[in-house]
């Protein structure tokens, strides 16, 4: 059965590897994937651990249902304490890596401790062991994958791992699998290059046996169909999330010049259509049916050739319309860059926007450039940009430390123009005319995100009864609207938390599709493969935990309903474009605080944003729970 | 009349699913070493290759079973195993020029697909169509069609001319 897959614990300073079974009864309180591994981070990394000490940990977990032919069940999460805020740590990757986890014996893995120099983890039918990784340091995370491929004489092997940016310890590294699936956010790629730990690489061939697999594979069919059926789904499988951009850069809920414009005019070569260009087809995770990457290739040019993955609607904006680059050429090698370099695209991307911004305005100079003129639209500097962060090199070593540290060194008020929350970059997006998403992004346990809960279908204008039969409560239909819209985000904070535990993906849950799987889907889905009964509400209920619990970690270091906001500019500065919507508009300050107020209610909170001690009874967080995994 | 699993890798995803597909309807689990069609992946050059037996016209597997225990199913055409007859010699698995045959190693059997009775499942799953069961001639009349359409743009290009 699924809950017989073990948690192995890694120690790499001493050598010593352990594993035991997950007990069922956490299973039943956090599923698997994200909730396991909060619970896990919560209880075995002490407050105050400095993130790139050995004492940090880092949690790799396969969701609940990976390996089933259904709703991309391939997801992985990958946690630590962050680097970047110093808060919850914590990424989700697809690709193939879970599913081959779960084959090779292991759900979790707990790895603590630093090697002495450098090594890879080789996970293998219910064997790990820690092998040298010395010919491996120093590659990119291309490479890496082939040599270890490679030394092992298997092409089936699949592997997580650093590339440089990991190595020197960029704090917004991420962690590669594949081409382009990356565990981009909050700085674990940096954590692992702590240890020294340049990758896991794992290949099984052990059974995943279901409860009832009959009625899985229909019901797997089932759940196929129901994605394949909305309109959105359609359009990603053709043009991947980059079909996002044609919508909102022509309301104008996109930031360009890092947020001096809210869309991008003569914009036309980044929409989506323009990747049929360089696509030669599209690639999908793990029992995805979706399969939303492009594979593209770069054929001419001074960068050619290039063979790459993606971009996400991330990059277009990190490497176009935040730096003001215009052409889909520039995003397809500065993705491709950043994915070789094993760098976070978004945090990459905000970092650069922003000093150019502080260039324009004087707050910065060629003096502290060492040279380069930070000029918008150049490409060649981004790429130059790109490539010293990566290194640390330059003034790139300064951004390569993330916003809290560079807003420290460069002073002179270039805090307000950082586009940061809990020292995390936001996406591209402008919230100023959304308050749902602006409240999603100053919530969010691991800064400035909107993977933690947008409610994506807010920007549909759905009729009041649907918003009300899926959220609950009454919701207004406006999106420009503050009516509700705490507990929307509420709700798909549950939602995300559950979604990631169990290991499928999110574009096939009410992310942007509205008749998408969700609770009672997912409850069935859980049955079928595992057993284990879950009702609509008890599912939520997890989902509250997972997210009380990540709070709880936030509270303990220090977070406090303070960090609960956005940037100044938000309140201060009104949208200058777009559509009579979105125009002229900026967030109300009282009305913000309000939805706060209502949605730490939700949570079950007091006014400060610290749990009730009703709620953590609730939830069974009142007791210690360290000794159960 | 009888059709025939028609793979179109330009079209496959790499998703694995008709992996996970056929092992969960053939042997109750999930577990890609155990299914009959694999995809094969250059991960790292974007190339993803679907293999599978072709059910040949002159197999094989066939010819060199010394027991006879390879058989073609009247209604389907998929070359079937017959178990009561096999010894697992694996003189088919050595001897199948696409590896259309595999040694389970749970089982310690020689596996191969079995076109699912007739009702391909992988097929059924495959969202992106790289897998399809499709009639013989229908194969070839798409194959004639997608080359005519080559000749109708230039003979529009042509027409456009005059």
């Amino acid at each position: 059965m699924v809950w017989k897959r073990k948690v192995a614990y890694i120690n790499l300073t001493t050598g010593k590897i352990a594993a035991k079974p997950i007990p069922k009864e956490v299973r039943q309180l956090y599923l698997g994937g994200r909730g396991i591994d909060m619970h896990l981070l919560y209880n075995h990394v002490k407050p105050e651990t400095d993130p790139l000490s050995p004492e940090n940990v880092l949690f790799v977990g396969a969701g609940l249902l990976c390996g089933i032919p259904a709703l991309g069940s391939g997801r992985c999460d990958i946690a630590a304490k962050s680097p970047l805020t110093g808060g919850v740590g914590d990424s989700n990757i697809g690709g193939f890596f879970a599913p081959e986890l779960r084959l090779a014996d292991f759900d979790h893995l707990v790895i603590s401790g630093k090697a002495e120099k450098p090594v890879y983890l080789w996970i293998s039918d219910g064997n790990v062991e820690i092998r040298d990784a010395g010919h491996l340091w120093g590659k990119d995370s291309f490479e890496t994958q082939d040599m270890i491929r490679n030394d092992n004489g298997d092409e089936e092997v699949k592997c997580l791992v650093v590339g440089v940016a990991g190595e020197n310890l960029v704090r917004f590294a991420n962690i590669m699998t594949g081409m382009k699936n990356s565990a981009g956010r909050t700085g674990i790629g940096c954590v692992m290059g702590s240890k020294n730990l340049k990758a896991i690489a794992t290949r099984g061939t052990m059974d995943i046996e279901f409860s009832y697999p009959d009625e899985l594979l229909d019901y797997c069919k089932e759940m196929n169909d129901m994605v394949m059926k909305t309109r959105w789904a359609r359009a990603q499988s053709k043009w991947g999330s980059l079909i996002i951009y044609s919508n909102t850069n022509t309301t104008g809920l996109i930031r360009t010049r890092n947020f001096q414009l809210n869309r991008l005019d003569e914009g036309e070569d980044l929409e989506p259509e323009n990747m049929d260009r360089y696509t030669i087809g599209m690639s999908g995770c793990y029992g995805c049916s979706l399969h939303c990457r492009h594979r593209y290739v770069l054929r001419e040019g001074p960068y050619a050739p290039i063979f790459g993955e993606g971009p996400e609607y991330t990059s277009l904006g990190a490497f176009g319309t935040m730096v003001d680059c215009k052409k889909m050429e520039t995003i397809l090698v500065a993705n491709h860059m950043v994915n070789k370099y094993g760098l976070d695209t978004l945090e990459t991307g905000g970092l650069i926007a922003w000093a150019m911004e502080l260039y324009e305005k004087g707050v910065i100079s060629e003096k502290d450039t060492v040279g380069l003129k930070l000029e918008w639209g150049d490409e060649a500097v981004l790429f130059e940009l790109i490539t010293q962060i990566a290194h640390r090199k330059g003034f790139g070593n300064l951004l390569a430390d993330g916003f809290k540290p560079a807003i420290a060194k460069i002073g002179k008020g270039s805090e307000y123009y950082a586009i940061q929350i809990k020292g995390m970059s936001n996406l591209h997006s402008d919230e100023r005319p959304t308050p749902s998403l602006a409240l999603g992004i100053a919530t969010s346990t691991r800064g400035a995100d909107h993977l933690r809960s947008r409610p994506a279908i807010d920007l549909y204008g759905l009729p009041e009864e649907l918003l009300e039969e899926i959220y609950g409560a009454p919701v207004s239909s406006d999106y420009t609207s503050y009516e509700g819209k705490s507990r929307m985000v509420w709700w798909q904070e549950l939602l995300y938390a559950v979604t990631d535990s169990i290991g499928t993906c999110k574009y096939q849950t009410v992310f942007c599709a509205v008749h998408a799987p969700k609770w009672k889907e997912f409850a069935k889905l859980i049955q079928l493969t595992t057993g284990l009964k879950f009702t609509k509400a008890q599912l939520m209920e997890v989902g509250e935990r997972i997210y009380t619990t990540e709070r709880m970690f936030n509270l303990r270091e220090g977070f406090a309903r303070k960090d609960d906001t956005l940037p100044e500019r938000y309140f201060k500065e009104p949208t200058p474009v777009g559509l009579p919507i979105a125009k002229g508009k900026k967030i109300d300050r009282n009305k913000f605080e309000k939805m706060l107020d209502e949605y730490y209610a939700m949570h079950g909170w007091d006014q400060n944003g610290f749990p009730k001690k009703e709620t953590l009874e609730r939830l069974g967080l009142d007791k210690e729970l360290s000794s159960t995994v | 009349m009888q059709k025939i699993l028609f793979v179109n890798p330009e079209k496959c995803s790499g998703c694995r699913t008709c992996e996970s597909v056929c092992s969960l309807y053939q042997e109750k689990v999930c577990n890609p070493a155990r299914a009959r069609i694999n995809i094969v992946k250059w991960e790292t050059a974007g190339i993803y290759v679907p293999m599978v037996c072709q059910q040949c016209e002159t197999p094989v597997c066939e010819v060199v079973c010394p027991m006879h225990a390879i058989k073609r199913d009247e209604k389907t055409g998929a070359m079937l195993i017959d178990y009561d007859l096999c010894v697992g010699c694996k003189l088919c698995v050595m001897f199948c020029p696409f590896g259309g045959i595999s040694l389970d190693a749970k089982t310690r059997r020689v596996v191969k697909c079995d076109l699912c009775g007739g009702e391909p499942l992988c097929v059924k799953f495959c969202e992106p169509q790289a897998l399809q069961y499709l009639d013989a001639t229908a194969i070839n009349l798409r194959k004639r069609m997608a080359a005519a359409e080559k000749f109708s743009d230039l003979m529009k290009k042509m027409l456009a001319a005059v």
